[in-house]
């Protein structure tokens, strides 16, 4: 995603100078890329299939064929405790939603403050924020907590929402892209309308940079959704968790209870769809790429 | 460009945050607070299914009365429990209540997340089993938890299949291995069962009936002895059935593993009391057709048990009001209106004696209808459960267990050598974390 969308702002000066390819040369590529979609899918088809199936199909039927369990599983999960799966879907859409659009807004004003303006240590800034890509956020969750914990946060919305709107990813992402995107010359033309800086920037820059925050947004979107460990110590009561700490609740019962295996599936199944929808809503603002641009080259 | 202004604000932030992880540094400072006047409220993390309604009944019931009032937060539970626990105790942050697998309470108790409850729970002791409360004094004069419900092992069977090949009903592990041989040769496509390292709960179990004691303590030090010679006795046992293939090496809790039991592929499962619940949803088309007996014995005339599983209510060092905390915990455990809650509504067998034959257990359950007297022949093989020896680092040796033994199982290769293994990983483990360890 991020490779196709920096590849499209960049000048189109590699693409003009490549021959338009004859077609069926391309058997080797199309055969991998199929492989590997099939490689991909497969596990998705897998628990399509298994949500269909009842308690006693699931491991006793053939693993691709369909049951008859489907309507089943769905009100049985939606009577589990009170229905308090469709709470942690809300809560998952929530940590993902609200924590998605911030993140973006603080990659947005980073990364456009770290392309356009030039202050002293700005480089230094920018290679603590790399080193911040390569650190693996799971080992700061327990720092966090510790973090948290002084201020009394823990077990809040809050103390998962805050620790995940700052992604170093995003606000490289969002510089490369401002760099790329925001021309010096459109800020220039814009101090020179007597704009301020605040102005410059939500009324000339953040159109421009949409875009590269739609993708901000997605990656951010899809981490939250999928995090597991940060909510896992930062939560204790399960009417706060996300849709991965409640299915794993499902799971991990104690020994003398069975885990519900055929509501896990189904809840898996059922917590693809919000990404599902959001992909499909959304992809068409990177197309906005090529269009937008004050200055043509 | 307001690049100063940037500038301090980043200095400051660092600042804060560095700041801050000192104070983290310094550790946990709990208020030690003991009952207070007034009323109280508790949390309390559990696993147990339907614990919420059975707290229900102690705030309506005897906790309006001392105003005591408790709320559950349900838990997945584990091994990485404990470590949730630890985090919130090293932030002062651990819940009033915790329920904790008896293998773990050593290591709570040695990181001081456990408060000793014995002033106010220690009548209770007579309501359990010996080698059952001995688990949660540690071998101390201290109390760390009460028990809550309890895993002894049994061995399952079905009985029509059992009868179609002529086979008996093994006493003793020798007549286990030829029970497995038999069944070899009358279909050489099935296995009397398998042996799995995926937990390695059920190999401790074992262990533990073969009278191993992996942990004991000699003066301040501890002392590992899980290559010891009643281990190694039930390694090489299986270890030679699996490599003459007299039974099978894939694990359990699988698709494949639902789908033998199911077919009756595996016609056998060494398990525990708990064991109807995992078969109602591994093998659904065998319901009636299985039965229950004591484990094999190791020698003959003899009756022990292991246990697998089974947990504890514990009170942690962080709680504000542990004696209203001990007070809940001991209810809990040993009134009956509590018990045969948590039987109905969580499933659990319970760990109080009176408990076992009354309530919930005066039928069999469903999936057992064939055996009118599953829960009094349960109570009677729990009366056996050897006494047990957990220490600090229960999840290593398990961890190891799981690596070493996998692969022996999977390759047929000694599990003397598996067993050596899991010793030394073990001991260097214990003495990385300072512990003092005796050879």
């Amino acid at each position: 995603m991020s490779s196709l969308t920096l590849h499209e702002a960049e000048p189109a000066a590699g693409t003009a100078r490549r021959p338009a390819r004859r077609r069926g040369t391309a058997l080797v590529p199309t055969v991998t890329l199929l492989l590997g979609a099939l490689y991909c899918l497969l596990p998705v088809a897998w628990v399509v299939i298994a949500s269909t199936k009842s308690g006693s199909e699931l491991f006793s039927t053939f693993t691709f064929w369909p049951g008859t369990g489907f309507t089943e599983n769905v009100s049985d999960l939606g009577t589990y405790r009170d229905g308090v799966y469709w709470q942690w879907m809300g809560n998952s859409a929530l940590y993902a939603g609200l924590g998605a659009l911030l993140s973006a807004c603080v990659s947005a004003v980073s990364g456009y403050a770290l392309a356009i303006h030039r202050f002293r240590g700005r480089e230094t800034l920018f290679n603590v924020l790399l080193a911040g890509v390569l650190m693996p956020p799971v080992i700061l969750a327990v720092p966090q907590y510790l973090l948290l914990a002084k201020a009394d946060l823990t077990d809040s919305y809050l103390s998962v929402l805050l620790p995940q709107i700052l992604s170093p990813y995003g606000v490289y992402l969002a510089r490369i892209y401002a760099a790329a995107a925001v021309p010096a010359d459109v800020v220039e033309a814009g101090r020179m309308d007597g704009a301020g800086e605040w102005r410059i920037f939500t009324r000339v820059a953040l159109p421009m940079m949409v875009p590269g925050l739609v993708t901000v947004f997605l990656f951010q979107f899809v981490a939250i959704w999928n995090n597991f460990l940060l909510p896992y110590i930062m939560l204790s009561d399960d009417e706060k968790f996300p849709i991965t700490l409640g299915l794993y609740t499902l799971l991990e019962q104690g020994a003398s209870t069975p885990a519900l295996y055929t509501l896990v599936i189904t809840g898996a199944f059922l917590a693809v769809f919000p990404l599902v929808a959001l992909f499909l809503v959304i992809q068409r603002f990177w197309s906005l790429d090529l269009l937008s641009g004050a200055v043509k080259s | 460009m307001p690049y100063t202004k940037r500038r301090r604000l980043v200095s400051s932030a660092v600042a804060v945050t560095l700041g801050a992880t000192a104070i983290a540094a310094c550790g946990s400072s709990s208020d030690d607070g003991e009952a207070r006047s007034g009323p109280v409220s508790l949390t309390y993390w559990t696993w147990t299914p339907g614990m919420d309604k059975v707290v229900d009944l102690w705030n309506k019931g005897p906790g309006k009365k001392e105003q005591i009032t408790v709320t559950v937060k349900k838990q997945a539970s584990g091994d990485t429990l404990v470590t949730k626990i630890l985090t919130a105790h090293k932030a002062g942050k651990a819940p009033d209540l915790v329920q904790a697998e008896y293998q773990a309470l050593p290591t709570l108790v040695s990181n001081d997340a456990l408060a000793d409850i014995g002033d106010t729970v220690g009548g209770a002791k007579s309501k359990f089993a010996e080698g059952v409360w001995q688990q949660t004094t540690l071998g101390t004069d201290a109390v760390y938890a009460v028990p809550q419900d309890i895993g002894p092992m049994m061995f399952y069977y079905r009985e029509d299949l059992f009868k179609e090949y002529g086979l008996t009903v093994p006493a003793t592990w020798d007549e286990f291995a030829e029970t497995a041989r038999k069944l070899k040769k009358a279909a050489p496509d099935k296995d009397l069962t398998t042996f799995s390292a995926n937990d390695s709960g059920l190999f401790a179990g074992l262990a533990q009936q073969a009278g191993a004691r992996w942990w004991t303590t000699s003066g301040d030090k501890w002392k590992v002895g899980i290559n010891d010679a009643a281990t190694k006795k039930v390694a090489d046992f299986w270890g030679g059935l699996v490599e003459e293939g007299a039974v099978d090496n894939q694990p359990m809790y699988t698709p494949a593993w639902n789908k033998a039991l199911n077919t009756g592929k595996q016609i056998a499962w060494v398990s525990a009391v708990w064991a109807p619940g995992t078969l109602t949803t591994a093998a659904p088309g065998t319901k009636g057709k299985w039965a229950m007996a004591p484990l094999p014995q190791w020698n003959e005339g003899e009756s022990s048990t292991g246990s697998w599983g089974g947990s504890s209510t514990a009170v942690t060092t962080d709680s504000r009001n542990k004696e209203a905390a001990a007070k809940f915990a001991a209810w809990l455990n040993t009134d009956g209106e509590a018990l045969n809650a948590l039987a109905k509504e969580g499933g659990i067998y319970p760990a109080s004696t009176s408990a076992q034959l009354s309530g919930a257990f005066t039928s069999p359950p469903e999936y057992f209808s064939n055996q009118p007297d599953f829960y009094k022949k349960a109570a009677g093989i729990a009366e056996t459960t050897a006494p047990s020896a957990w220490g600090p680092n229960v999840n290593v040796a398990y961890t190891s267990f799981k690596d070493a033994f996998g692969a022996a199982a999977k390759n047929k290769s000694d599990f003397t050598a598996a067993l050596d293994t899991m010793q030394e990983d073990t001991v260097a483990d214990l003495e990385k974390q300072g512990f003092g360890v005796a050879e």
